[in-house]
């Protein structure tokens, strides 16, 4: 019982993950009609801007301490941070702590800048073409931009943790009345669901109840009608590609502590983000975020060892296993719309 | 040629028809001309570096690539000469290889076997390389190593740490002087034995395939023989990125040491969801909760940041290392570079030299004269002590370092620190040991 | 001619011309020369170029015919490698049975997965390979060791039962024989050639396929996945059941994949997993777009492309650069070494992802596109709508 809660856990917080991902690419997948092979990147870029918050933030001068060396036996550069120096030790020192929450504040404008560049510069010209073409141009566009990423922060993959009062777990098993230890939960992945369910929100209370939104469904679901009444859908497409990039983008950002981010680790999450947002069903966000979390869920019961006993290996294939099924049984997915991108 | 005389016998004699018939091109063959594949012709040699230039490993291969570069420099003679000074084999004078004066061509293996291969046959046949040396995997060097066998040139793998390497896997033409699982599991079990008692429970997450398997085989003979027990061996695919599903039951199962047989993306992802979930915070069986790491590279460790405070694990060797090689390399390396080296350029580095000194000891260029002068060939002054290139197998014998993450690292390359250095007597092991049994080495191909 | 029209067999002709006379097409600088980095004419690589071709234009049957695409199609090309080391480990390293099991092995496999997935069309199609192909892949990498040998890859070794095996046969891959490796190096004053039997068969079998892939393009049935993929609907009305033609053409191209499967494992007997991941197969994917998808020669042309970048770009190193620039003073020299490295050696996929976002921006059509560019500007007489670019554009590839 106590293993089957666990893994329920598990599954809500890595179906955040997919679904927060899952719901910018549908933004630009599912409803504008572009297969965006970027959208990894775009993810990753959001990661990025964490770390280089916190690369911001420990930029330091650097002063000789003549008592230490270094490798070489020349004297150690010791590193202080401005922002220590400019704000005193301790404040300096919580601020830096603090980078990956304070990341949210810098990505967003980030995000959304490169958002609309990409629209506006790129995707654009792309409405109107094959769906073969809108790959090959995103898709090169994301070996691009990691590229570009490898260039300045390297390979490796980059530590970036959480503020210290969000380290360790959380003793969930004692509060339902289990032993100790018997469900225990890492803060910062509590933080992550919690964020994760605060911005899907939002997203959805956007376009459910603000007249924006309300333009942008309709554009959605009929954009020459939309057009001929005199409103300008271009612009608010242009707008909606900025959200999904902030929305991928913040997915990111609050992922770089769950696991460091690495220049490719967009093309890891890619594969996965457009069997999630498929399986939901074009053109649906509810469905997009409920297969992420039906996908987030079944990944983690797949991985119990009860399981894994009884089908060896069915962690390796869980994912496409349920998706191979669920198109089976429903031919647009969950809750897909019909005849998107289906001819 | 016809399909329907389709017997054995019948298409023995087909063949053997057909094979007199056309052995005719075979004799403008280029290799009939020389004595050996890609034989020098006396204006200069050329070894090929095939590391991960792309991908997860490209850092690695960036740093094996820096060794490898620096020990051509010393072999012709540039530089300060690095380990060339304190090498216990006098053979190399910084003149080049033979009179060859050296120079490399370089490769992207993308950690593919596939992309490894095509690398390096583009290295053998278009830019005439006699030696293949570099890679950061077990899957690459294997593959690497049969094709250099193949072909006719000699392999220096670079990191490969699977058992297989020099045992199911081992070939003729193909040399390890990186340590492997097995020598892991034998440094690593005493040191943990000491360290948190005989009594304990051994929880394996082990990456789905080879490397991962004889890794944790290892881990766990080595272990068990001293007394642990194993709770549970949980195999994790290798394209996982969230472990939060493998980490989270492990503090209810009993067990009270977390091992993760996990290399590179994997390690760094799997021991900073295990922090997250403070198993070292906490205490099972009234002991505190231990992770292990059984291999580390300094690139990756770095990659886990502060996660692997006191995590202990195991190396070929690290740059604080006391002794002179040592010096003389992380300071021509330092100098370079900026930054010490780590593990796996100095065995690429050591590879380099070993194969240029083998060929000065064997007069000679050709595949067959260097495995004979490699083959139970002792020598010190590489980093590792007194070392032996086992014939038996082409593994090298020599001490095994435990490490442990650094508890206040003064600077960003003290991550790691050394525990101990484990004598190369106690990782020893015979070469039909069950672990590395089956494969044999077959005979040096000169590729002619 | 060969039962082709005018037009067709003249690109054919193209083709075999540069087909067999690519070890001096492909190596046009002097072996000792800077510029003999980008000499691509040695064995190994015009292999690739050649089984790389018969895998894109295969795939081109399916997509640039049907409009479906298959996100999977690297499973085939995956088992069809498994299935021919397994004929070397188990027979004799004679590549003939080796290639027909693979082509065998590889259409059943596209028959099952093909019967699967084409009950969807478009998107869910598409993902459903991809799925399947994950799966292949990861099943591969690990629970199947037993039969893949997972990571390593599997590859023949000494006491494999090979009971075809006389006491004589060769321990490489050959044809009754011949050997794939041996290679006659003409030399002509500091150029080399290379003469591979290896190259030579890939070439010949691509032609072949080539050949066949042309046929089917003319062929009635070819007429029949073209009614497919302009309107779908409109050929269920009239009654025509559209799901066979679409399986076969799955198969078809299926069985293409598998060939080049069994082709690489023959030309180097080491099958790994990686071939079957997802980036494999968005490979042939890219290939078949940037070369220009539904026409005959752009397959070719795209997998020639991407090979040549991985396998030419990436070794390009910076000694290699200040090699290049040395006739340049030594601060101009590192200054032109540190703007071209980015995009060189470990930077080579930085310069594809630019030209894949610069080919399909500029030439909508792929390749062929840019070829027809070239061809117009010699012969201005030529009719504006006889360009394939210009019809895709009302026929979406999907």
């Amino acid at each position: 019982m106590d293993a089957l809660i666990l893994q329920i856990l598990n599954g809500l917080d890595k179906g955040s993950a997919y679904a927060l991902i899952a719901l910018g690419l549908t933004l630009i997948f599912g409803t504008l009609g572009v297969v965006n092979f970027a959208h990894g990147a775009l993810f990753m870029i959001g990661s990025f801007c964490a770390v280089s918050l916190s690369k911001i933030l420990n930029l330091s001068y650097v002063t000789l301490d003549e008592t230490q060396t270094d490798f070489l036996g020349n004297p150690l550069k010791v590193k202080t941070p401005y922002v220590e120096s400019i704000f005193g030790a301790d404040l300096g020192a919580s601020i830096i702590d603090w980078a990956v929450p304070l990341a949210i504040l810098f990505s967003i404008p980030i995000m959304i800048a490169i958002g609309f560049i990409m629209e506006r510069g790129l995707i654009k010209h792309f409405y109107k073409r094959p769906h073969a073409d809108q790959i090959l141009v995103t898709f090169g566009l994301a070996i691009v931009l990691q590229e570009i990423v490898k260039h300045y922060f390297g390979a490796n993959p980059i530590p970036t943790p959480a503020p210290d009062v969000f380290k360790g777990s959380l003793d969930f098993g004692v509060l339902l009345g289990f032993d100790a230890n018997a469900i225990i939960y890492p803060y910062w992945r509590l933080v992550y669901f919690g964020f994760a369910a605060v911005v899907i929100s939002a997203v959805f209370a956007f376009l459910q109840f603000t007249t924006f939104g309300m333009v942008v469904r309709a554009g959605m679901a009929d954009r020459e009608t939309v057009g001929l009444l005199g409103i300008n859908i271009n612009k608010r497409f242009t707008i909606m590609f900025g959200i999904a990039a902030a929305v991928a983008g913040l997915a990111g950002v609050m992922y770089a502590p769950i696991n460091s981010p690495n220049y490719h680790m967009g093309m890891d999450f890619l594969v996965l983000s457009f069997v999630v947002v498929v399986v939901g069903g074009m053109g649906s966000l509810p469905g997009a975020v409920a297969a992420g979390f039906l996908l987030g869920i079944l990944e983690s019961f797949a991985s119990m060892n009860e399981i894994k006993a009884l089908i060896p290996g069915i962690d390796q294939i869980i994912i496409y296993v349920v998706a191979i099924i669920i198109l089976l049984v429903r031919p647009r997915g969950l809750m897909g719309k019909a005849g998107m991108m289906e001819d | 040629m016809s399909n329907s005389n389709f017997t054995r016998r019948g298409l023995l004699k087909t063949s053997s028809l057909a094979g007199a018939g056309l052995a005719m091109p075979t004799i403008f063959t280029a290799s009939s001309v020389a004595a050996y594949t890609n034989e020098p012709d006396g204006s200069g040699v050329t070894l090929g570096f095939n590391v991960p230039q792309t991908g997860p490993y490209a850092e690695e291969g960036k740093d094996e690539l820096r060794a490898q570069e620096l020990a051509v420099e010393h072999l012709n003679g540039e530089g300060d000469g690095g380990m060339l000074n304190t090498f216990s084999s006098k053979a190399l004078q910084g003149g080049g290889i033979l009179g060859n004066k050296v120079s490399f061509v370089t490769g992207d293996t993308q950690t593919k076997s596939d992309a490894a291969r095509a690398s390096a046959k583009s290295m053998i046949e278009k830019d005439g390389a006699i030696m293949i040396n570099g890679g950061s995997s077990s899957g690459v060097a294997v593959a690497v190593q049969g094709l250099c066998q193949d072909a006719g040139v000699i392999f220096m793998a670079g990191l490969t740490h699977s058992n297989d390497t020099t045992g199911k896997d081992k070939k003729a033409n193909g040399f390890r002087h990186f340590f492997n699982a097995y020598m892991s599991g034998a440094a690593l079990a005493p040191v943990l034995k000491n360290a948190y008692g005989s009594d304990r429970r051994a929880y394996h997450l082990t990456a789905d395939y080879t490397w991962g398997w004889t890794q944790q085989e290892s881990m766990q003979a080595a272990t068990e023989s001293m007394g642990w027990e194993t709770a549970n061996n949980v195999l994790t695919p290798l394209a996982t990125t969230d472990f939060s599903s493998y980490i989270a039951p492990v503090l209810n199962s009993g067990a009270d040491v977390l091992v993760l047989n996990h290399y590179g993306g994997n390690m760094v992802n799997s021991l900073t969801s295990a922090i997250q979930f403070g198993l070292r915070d906490k205490q099972v069986n009234g002991k505190q909760f231990e992770i292990v790491v059984p291999l580390y590279s300094e690139l990756m460790a770095a990659g886990a940041g502060e996660n692997i405070k006191g995590v202990l694990g195991s190396m070929n060797w690290n740059w604080q290392l006391p002794d002179e090689g040592t010096k003389a390399f992380v300071k021509s390396f330092g100098e370079k570079y900026g930054r010490p080296p780590s593990n796996s350029a100095q065995t690429c580095y050591a590879q380099t030299l070993l194969y240029a000194d083998a060929a000065m000891r064997a007069g000679s260029f050709n595949p067959c004269a260097i495995v004979e002068a490699l083959e139970g060939f002792e020598f010190d002054g590489l980093g590792n002590g007194p070392t032996l290139y086992r014939a038996a197998d082409h593994q090298c014998f020599k001490d095994v370092l435990v490490v442990k993450g650094a508890e206040n690292p003064t600077n960003e390359y003290d991550t790691l620190e050394i525990v101990e250095v484990t004598p190369r007597a106690q990782v020893e092991y015979a070469p039909d040991h069950p672990m590395f049994a089956g494969g044999e080495l077959g005979k040096c191909n000169p590729g002619a | 001619m060969f039962g082709l029209g005018k037009h067709d067999l003249k690109i054919l002709i193209i083709v075999a011309i540069l087909a067999l006379l690519a070890p001096f097409i492909l190596n046009p600088f002097p072996a000792d020369s800077a510029m003999a980095q980008f000499n691509a004419g040695y064995p190994d690589l015009m292999q690739r170029f050649a089984i790389y071709g018969i895998f894109a234009i295969g795939f081109n049957i399916l997509f640039g015919l049907t409009g479906y695409l298959s996100f999977g199609h690297a499973a085939f090309l995956g088992v069809g490698s498994y299935a021919a080391v397994w004929m070397f480990k188990l027979l004799s390293m004679n590549v003939l049975p080796a290639i027909l099991l693979s082509v065998i092995v590889a259409g059943l496999f596209a028959l099952l997965i093909g019967f699967i997935s084409l009950r969807r069309s478009g998107i869910y199609f598409s993902i459903l390979t991809l799925a399947f192909a994950q799966m292949s892949f990861n099943l591969a990498y690990s629970v199947l060791t037993p039969l893949t040998n997972g990571e390593t890859g599997l590859q023949v070794y000494n006491d494999d039962p090979q009971i075809l095996m006389g006491p004589n046969s060769s321990t490489v891959t050959n044809l009754f024989g011949l050997e794939m490796r041996s290679t006659y190096t003409l030399h002509i004053g500091s150029w080399n050639f290379d003469f591979a039997v290896g190259y030579y068969l890939c070439a010949l079998i691509m032609l072949a396929m080539f050949y066949l892939s042309i046929r089917i393009f003319r062929s009635p049935f070819g007429m029949m996945l073209r009614a497919v993929k302009s309107n779908q609907t409109r050929m269920n009305y009239t009654g025509l059941n559209a799901r066979p033609y679409t399986l076969a053409a799955f198969v078809i191209s299926g069985m293409y994949a598998g060939l080049a499967g069994g082709l690489l494992a023959s030309m180097d007997p080491l099958a790994g997993a990686e071939r079957m991941q997802w980036t494999a197969s968005g490979e042939v994917v890219l290939m078949t777009i940037l070369g220009g998808a539904g026409t005959l020669i752009g397959p070719v042309l795209g997998s020639g492309f991407i090979k040549y970048f991985e396998n030419i770009f990436s070794k390009i190193n910076e000694n290699v650069l200040h090699e290049w620039f040395s006739f340049l003073p030594q601060g101009l020299e590192n200054i032109m070494v540190w703007m071209v490295s980015p995009f060189v050696g470990s930077g080579w996929h930085l310069t594809l992802g630019m030209l894949f976002m610069l080919i399909v921006i500029f030439l909508p059509g792929g390749l062929v596109q840019g070829g027809q560019k070239i061809m117009h500007l010699f012969r201005r007489d030529r009719p504006e709508d006889d360009k394939p670019g210009a019809a895709r554009q009302s026929t979406p590839a999907e």
